[in-house]
């Protein structure tokens, strides 16, 4: 009589090899471990758009704004170690520069926010540059101060629209477009950062993370990376500003708001900090939630607050980093 | 001499809001983003036990300031213990704490709370009165600050020096790991900073209060003054940040005279700026690990 014997067997066994992110692959069905995850991230995001209503479009697309601000803040925090607090400097700039070139010179919007996110990017980087000699809470306090700090200096100097900010900018196209345009900018965005971080420079941030006295004492000028790793972050976010300003047709200090600062953080340890990913699913998630406080005024930011402390305190590695786990830690029965 | 008495005002007030945020930053090495928001709570909190509970001023303010180290030690033993070491995690946590705490002020309609926002929240002044001293006129409350202020640097100043759990701090600040083998407690000492640290945060809203009235924004406002003066006189620094105060306060007063209120604001980043250009450890930051950081 023949018994038959079955073993469990871990879904990634096979396949990876000795470390993490290295994998040796034989067949589609192997293929698929690590095909699947992907497209099934890359058609979501584009098929959400067809499944929505009206009003749930609107929220997408500012879904999509804060989902690259957080994939901006995961990187700087935990590739770079530079603590950014301040994540709506990145919207103020590249907001204020594209709508301005819109109403003062009649731009289209097409043209005004590839130039706002690399002016407002050089801009932001510019700015930041003199603290990038510092590291964790220094970094984080100076940069918490800037955005405070512009809303200061337009409604002391009354220049930009002042207080009241200018409205009547030109909007994108059609609300495809709009839809399309940020989602596109994060699949985009989110595959570069993730090849970037495995390249050459990515080891070298990451050392500047870790130890950056040991890779000044190899010869590299740590504040050039951190240049930079910040030119790139703000990159991101200054699109996300200029895209916020043509998406409402308006912009004022209110682009400099707490909220662009702090969602990005809570969505970013939500999702699990260092994943990438995750971040972008935590904004996608925390979003749509604001949007139904909407009523409750300030009970939003204490809400994102305390999920914050919930998840930094109780579950510190985040969503992403939690369910990736179990995914390659998904066993089966195999017949021996 | 306006300048002189005003910027000495000022430089007072600076250094009262510094002091419990450098003692936390020294003993534990955690930036506590939430001495802010502890400062305008305990404002609030006087404000609502003046008035609405009608109780006197004095047991208003004791109370206040009892909460306000509770709350220091409750978010130190709840969420900053579980995060020690990991810098990113404590900046995040404890600006969430912040925002709870200051955003939640500002809360409406909720359970029939109306929010603390308004121009109606005004703290009465110690002694109500004015006095002249060489030629500028000047009310009592700015003087309680310069000697409350004085009082509170120097009692600390004893407190750390001379006495054992003061000594204790020190001991932790200077090198944690010899303090532990001579048998003190760090976490039990960080719990003592952070509510000496809140205490203070309070003990500064209290005195400076009176002055203007209280709004949720000031502890934005007030927690970037701190972190101003720590990082101008070095994050620590205990010395420093008294200069530093010193330094900022007239820097302010001057240019406010000379240019404009406006201009306050740019006189703090850009003395920021430069500093971290010239000097990034502060005015009297060493970063070594054997110094005096308390």
């Amino acid at each position: 009589m023949v018994i038959e014997e079955t073993r469990r067997k871990r879904l990634d066994r096979g396949i990876k090899v000795r470390t993490e992110t290295l994998y040796a692959l034989s067949t589609w069905r192997e293929m698929a471990y690590l095909i699947v995850p992907r497209t099934v991230l890359i058609l979501g995001l584009l098929l959400l758009p067809l499944i929505l209503d009206m009003y749930w479009q609107r929220v997408l697309c500012t879904a999509g704004i804060y989902a690259i601000l957080a994939l901006a803040f995961d990187f700087l925090a935990a590739y770079v170690g530079l603590v950014c607090l301040g994540g709506a400097l990145f919207i103020g700039a590249g907001g204020y520069i594209s709508g301005l070139l819109n109403a003062y010179l009649g731009w289209p919007p097409l043209l005004c926010i590839p130039i706002a996110t690399l002016a407002g990017a050089v801009i932001s980087t510019f700015v930041l540059l003199p603290c990038l000699r510092l590291r964790g809470i220094y970094f984080a306090i100076v940069s918490f101060m800037f955005p405070l700090f512009a809303v200061h200096i337009i409604v002391a100097l009354n220049v930009f629209g002042g207080t009241e900010g200018i409205s009547a900018l030109a909007i994108l196209p059609n609300i495809w477009v709009e839809q399309y345009l940020i989602l596109g900018m994060i699949i985009v965005s989110l595959f570069a950062i993730r090849r970037l971080v495995n390249e050459d420079i990515g080891l070298i941030l990451r050392g500047i993370k870790d130890n950056d006295q040991a890779v000044r004492a190899s010869g590299i000028s740590i504040t050039a990376y951190k240049t930079k790793a910040v030119f790139i972050a703000s990159l991101m976010g200054c699109f996300g500003g200029a895209y916020l300003s043509h998406l409402y047709g308006w912009l004022g200090i209110s682009l400099f708001a707490m909220d662009f600062s702090i969602l990005p953080i809570a969505a970013c340890v939500m999702g699990g900090m260092g994943s990438l990913v995750g971040p972008v699913l935590g904004a996608f998630i925390l979003t749509p939630m604001s949007e139904a406080l909407r009523g409750f005024g300030q009970l939003r930011v204490v809400l994102y607050c305390l999920i914050l402390i919930g998840f930094i305190v109780y579950k510190p590695e985040g969503l992403m980093n939690y369910l990736q786990r179990k995914y390659h830690q998904f066993e089966y029965w195999e017949r021996v | 001499m306006d300048i002189l008495i005003y910027g000495t005002v000022n430089s007072i007030v600076l250094a009262l809001i510094a002091v419990g945020f450098t003692l936390v930053y020294g003993v534990s090495r955690i930036p506590n983003f939430a001495h802010g928001a502890l400062y305008v709570l305990v404002g609030f909190l006087t404000w609502s036990f003046i008035n609405d509970l009608k109780i006197n001023y004095l047991l208003a303010v004791t109370l206040s300031l009892i909460i306000s180290a509770l709350l220091g030690a409750i978010i130190y033993r709840w969420v900053l213990i579980r995060l020690r070491g990991m810098a990113t995690s404590e900046i995040i946590a404890s600006f969430a704490v912040s925002l709870i705490i200051l955003e939640g002020l500002r809360m409406q309609g909720i359970g029939g709370f109306k929010g603390f926002i308004g121009p109606y929240y005004i703290l009465p002044p110690f002694i109500e009165g004015k006095m002249r001293i060489v030629g500028v006129l000047i009310d009592f409350q700015r003087l309680i600050i310069i000697g409350g202020g004085l009082a509170i640097v120097l009692l600390l100043w004893i407190f750390t020096h001379h006495t054992k759990v003061g000594l204790s701090l020190r001991a932790i600040a200077q090198d944690e790991r010899a303090a532990l083998m001579l048998g003190i407690d760090s976490d039990r000492a960080a719990v003592i900073a952070l509510s000496i640290g809140s205490a203070l945060a309070g003990l500064a809203a209290v005195i400076i209060l009176p002055l203007g009235n209280v709004t949720a924004e000031a502890g934005y406002k007030v927690l970037i003054d701190a972190i101003a003066v720590c990082i101008i006189g070095g994050l620590g620094s205990w010395a420093g940040a008294v200069l530093a105060s010193f330094v900022l306060g007239f820097a302010m007063i001057i240019s406010t005279a000379l240019f404009g209120a406006v201009w306050e604001k740019v006189v703090l980043v850009g003395a920021i700026i430069l500093i971290l250009i010239l000097r990034p450890s502060g005015l009297l930051g060493k970063q070594k690990e054997l110094e005096e950081r308390v």
